[in-house]
């Protein structure tokens, strides 16, 4: 697998030590994959997959890794404003999308490319926000996936509002129950509103997962500026359960959430999950960590590559031969140049389309402004709207 | 798809206006592939690698590493189809030349200085085409031109015409001003002006597009276009052409602004960044130099001294070496990253120079391995050089300590300040004839008339204590009072 364009090599002297931040995560980690692709057991989580199942998985990773280095070399090339690259969380979001049901609602920050992959959402709309062609990109209603929230941590309160919503709709307390989840990092874990949701959560006992993928930096600010405890601990003062995962292991990442969701929809309330992972790009395309960390940091995470413990796995349980890897290559081949292509292409959107979708039903007063700005574009001498 | 696609270098951070090209990972001819690593570029932000957008092979590199680039300009060219056979010039070379044509906001611009910046301040527009803000993208002035409209009373939506596009033929228009009024009348730029001082400006003839906003935001204001209206029709010594045309004098405001760039926006960077990183603590002595003058011209008389100048400035650099070879840790640096402080074994002497292009440091180095006549030519060829204009970057780079001479100009002394990175700079002032007390042998005092100079020295206290500073300030000052010490010392 390669590295992405972004993995540049040290430039610059770092203008202050770099610090460096935890790569073990202690005994308390629910894993059921090591970083050797061993399958290993745990006494309150397993899964139990079919072969395809696996395989999936795997295709998943490896797709939604694709996306990502496209995407990061196309914002090299000009034509994305900025991108947040995912490499190395792949498994935290493939796991915890596959865990989602049908019914229940995700609400991401601009990083869940995979949870999107997974709710199916094409990247082609994701790469439309970043290239400026829309300003939110994709029907949060019908793939169940809210936009990307750019605000740091405000969607835990969308998510607990919404799971507030839930009770009151009376859909939950059965295995057809529906469950929020909301996805946010360590540097969020920090706001106001991350811990204004935990106490709404908890108080209400709303069906909400609080998704934590801890990648070790918020920007340039590592864990430790952030939580004297693991971040999980956080939980019990809120009264809920915490629970710590292997954030590189797609299987534990997989089970914890698809029990934390369970029991969300069967009315036990909130969960925190600590997917505990590695950014290992930059924050954007507009950082260059190199100057804040160590590149040892960063080669002691690649030994617990999210992608390569699954492809061991799956060799070594003999799921897989040849032609499934070079199959796989070709499609992810295949996608990366259909959305070289699609951004490419995209076209300018309707300035009249800003209009749509501000309120669910238009004002007179917005149907008003709406008309008025019409006639200013068809005002215009030559090409209509453009 | 034109068979020669240029690629030009993109934003890659958010906001950014240039990037310094820091490595080609190809050359022409190279075969290159989709997302194959092709050059590192640095920004303000970040030293990212740029993949290529193209599958062919390298057609031409238009900047070399080391080049500062707009974002925007073409930085290579690909061959898209190679094997297609020999390149036809017409077509595609001239769909890439007009490619590379200067963008109209850059016409009006002089290219004497290609390597200088090509910023523009805040709310103006910048040579790459976008107007320039704290952050975000801003706006393409490209895209501000406005679209013909199709008008008439029918039209339900009223949009200002261009400012100064209806106005009768302007008053006075100096040939200074012809290409920011061209570039208003194009609506490349538009004279921000509120409704009743636009109305009073028609009343007296006055061409808004030549003035220049001193209200917020360059809003042109009731004052300007009163004081416009009181001006005489033309300057009296209107010098024209002999003004560079990159400063552009307002006659309505009689200001002049310079374009700050080149080596005045490296000077001013350099001059920021040393006096608030650096804790500065200046010292001064007042010293008898008449043994040194005196000496100055022995040497000069020596036949190893023939073809150069034998110069105050000589003896004072060989003083310097010689204390630094005493207090070594004044010729240092500090490692911010490392948290070390670098104290070197050679010494790279700066001298500060002023040039046609601006203040210059040119270093000499391994100065203290020069024997006196050496280090005398050094010297002279480094102010020829200077002088001339031609000092090379590499010249100015690598210095560890560094002397500015302004007794030069016949000024005393200075406070000087630490050329970025050195540990000190020691200030040379004027060395004139003064009243001066003499002790003689046997004790007895008496006045008399000397050749008197002042030296200062500026040092980073984060390294050097007044301890250090006082030491090798006192040692310079001991070989020029008597340079005899030259002997004790070396």
């Amino acid at each position: 697998m390669t590295l992405p364009a972004t993995a540049a090599p040290p430039a610059a002297a770092p203008e202050t030590t770099p610090v460096a931040t935890s790569t073990s995560a202690g005994p308390e980690l629910v894993q059921l994959l090591t970083p050797e692709g061993e399958r290993v057991s745990h006494p309150d989580y397993d899964v139990d997959l079919t072969d395809d199942e696996y395989r999936a998985l795997y295709r998943d990773l490896v797709l939604v890794r694709r996306i990502d280095v496209e995407a990061t070399a196309l914002q090299r090339q000009g034509e994305l404003g900025i991108w947040a690259a995912l490499l190395g969380q792949e498994a935290a979001q493939v796991g915890s999308g596959r865990a989602m049901r049908a019914q229940d609602f995700a609400f991401p920050t601009y990083r869940e490319h995979g949870v999107a992959w997974c709710r199916g959402v094409d990247p082609l709309k994701l790469l439309g926000l970043f290239r400026g062609a829309s300003n939110g990109g994709w029907d949060p209603q019908e793939k169940r996936f809210n936009l990307y929230t750019i605000v740091i941590g405000s969607q835990t309160l969308h998510a607990t509002g919404y799971a507030m919503g839930i009770v009151k709709d009376g859909a939950v307390g059965s295995d057809d129950g529906e469950a929020a989840i909301a996805y946010f990092g360590d540097g969020a874990s920090s706001q106001g509103d991350v811990n204004e949701a935990f106490v709404w959560a908890s108080v209400y006992n709303a069906p909400v997962v609080f998704f934590c993928q801890n990648n070790q930096w918020g920007i340039s600010t590592p864990t430790d500026h952030q939580t004297r405890i693991p971040l999980y601990l956080r939980a019990q003062g809120f009264g809920f359960p915490g629970v710590r995962v292997d954030g590189n292991d797609v299987l534990a990442s997989y089970a914890v959430t698809r029990k934390a969701l369970d029991d969300a929809r069967n009315g036990q309330g909130p969960t925190l999950i600590e997917a505990f992972t590695y950014r290992m790009g930059a924050h954007t395309t507009s950082d260059d960590p190199t100057r804040y960390r160590l590149a040892s940091e960063l080669e002691a995470w690649k030994l617990k590559d999210p992608l390569e413990r699954m492809r061991s796995f799956l060799y070594k349980q003999q799921l897989v031969d040849a032609d499934f890897f070079g199959q796989l290559d070709a499609d992810a081949d295949a996608l990366a140049a259909r959305i070289r292509k699609g951004c490419l292409e995209m076209p300018d959107p309707d300035p009249l389309s800003m209009f749509d979708d501000v309120y669910d039903e238009i004002t007179p007063l917005l149907e008003q402004q709406r008309a008025t700005y019409e006639a200013y574009l068809s005002g215009f001498a030559g090409e209509g709207h453009s | 798809m034109t068979r020669l696609q240029s690629f030009k270098l993109p934003d890659l951070g958010e906001g950014l206006t240039e990037g310094e090209i820091l490595q080609w990972m190809v050359a022409p001819g190279d075969e290159v592939t989709l997302n194959q690593v092709i050059v590192e570029v640095e920004t303000a932000k970040a030293a990212v690698e740029v993949p290529s957008p193209y599958a062919g092979t390298v057609h031409q590199i238009h900047h070399p590493a080391g080049a500062t680039v707009d974002v925007g300009a073409p930085i290579i060219t690909f061959d898209t189809d190679p094997t297609a056979g020999p390149l036809v010039p017409e077509g595609p070379a001239e769909a890439l030349a007009a490619d590379m044509v200067p963008r109209p906001s850059t016409a009006d611009r002089p290219s004497a200085d290609d390597s200088g910046p090509q910023g523009a301040l805040i709310g103006e527009v910048g040579a790459n085409g976008r107007t320039a803000t704290l952050v975000g993208y801003g706006p393409k002035s490209v895209t501000a031109q406005r679209r013909p409209r199709i008008d008439g009373p029918g039209s339900t939506v009223s949009v200002p015409s261009p400012a100064g596009a209806t106005r009768p033929a302007p008053a006075r228009v100096s040939a200074l001003q012809v290409g920011q009024t061209a570039a208003l009348r194009s609506g490349a730029l538009t004279v921000l002006v509120k409704p009743p001082v636009r109305k009073l400006a028609k009343e007296l003839g006055v061409d808004l597009t030549v003035l220049r906003g001193t209200g917020t935001g360059g809003v042109v204001t009731r004052a300007d276009v009163q004081a416009a209206a009181d001006l005489p029709q033309e300057r009296p010594h209107d010098t024209g052409p002999a003004v560079p045309q990159q400063d552009s004098y307002d006659p309505a405001t009689r200001e002049t602004r310079v374009p700050v760039k080149g080596v005045r926006k490296h000077t001013a960077a350099a001059m920021v960044a040393s006096a608030f990183t650096a804790p500065h603590v200046t010292e001064f002595v007042t010293l008898d130099m008449t043994a040194t003058m005196q000496l100055r011209e022995r040497v000069q008389a020596m036949p190893e001294m023939r073809d150069v100048k034998v110069s105050p400035l000589l003896f004072v650099a060989k003083a310097l070496l010689l204390a630094v070879a005493r207090n070594p840790g004044i010729n240092a640096s500090w490692d911010e990253a490392a948290q070390e402080i670098v104290v070197k074994d050679y010494v790279h002497l700066g001298i500060a120079a002023a040039t046609p292009r601006g203040l210059l440091v040119p270093t000499i180095r391994d100065a203290d391995r020069l024997s006196l006549p050496a280090l005398a030519t050094a010297l002279q060829e480094l102010a020829e050089t200077a002088r001339a204009g031609r000092t090379p970057p590499a010249a100015m780079t690598g210095g560890t300590i560094t002397i500015t001479n302004v007794g030069m100009f016949g000024v005393d002394s200075g406070t000087p300040i630490l050329n970025p990175g050195e540990a000190a700079i020691l200030c040379l002032g004027a060395v004139r004839p003064r009243p001066w007390v003499v002790e003689a042998a046997d004790g007895t005092q008496a006045v008399e008339v000397r050749q008197v100079t002042q030296l200062s020295l500026s040092f980073d206290h984060r390294m050097v204590d007044g301890q250090l500073g006082s030491q090798f300030l006192s040692d310079v000052a001991a070989v020029l009072s008597d340079p005899v010490h030259a002997l004790l010392w070396s």
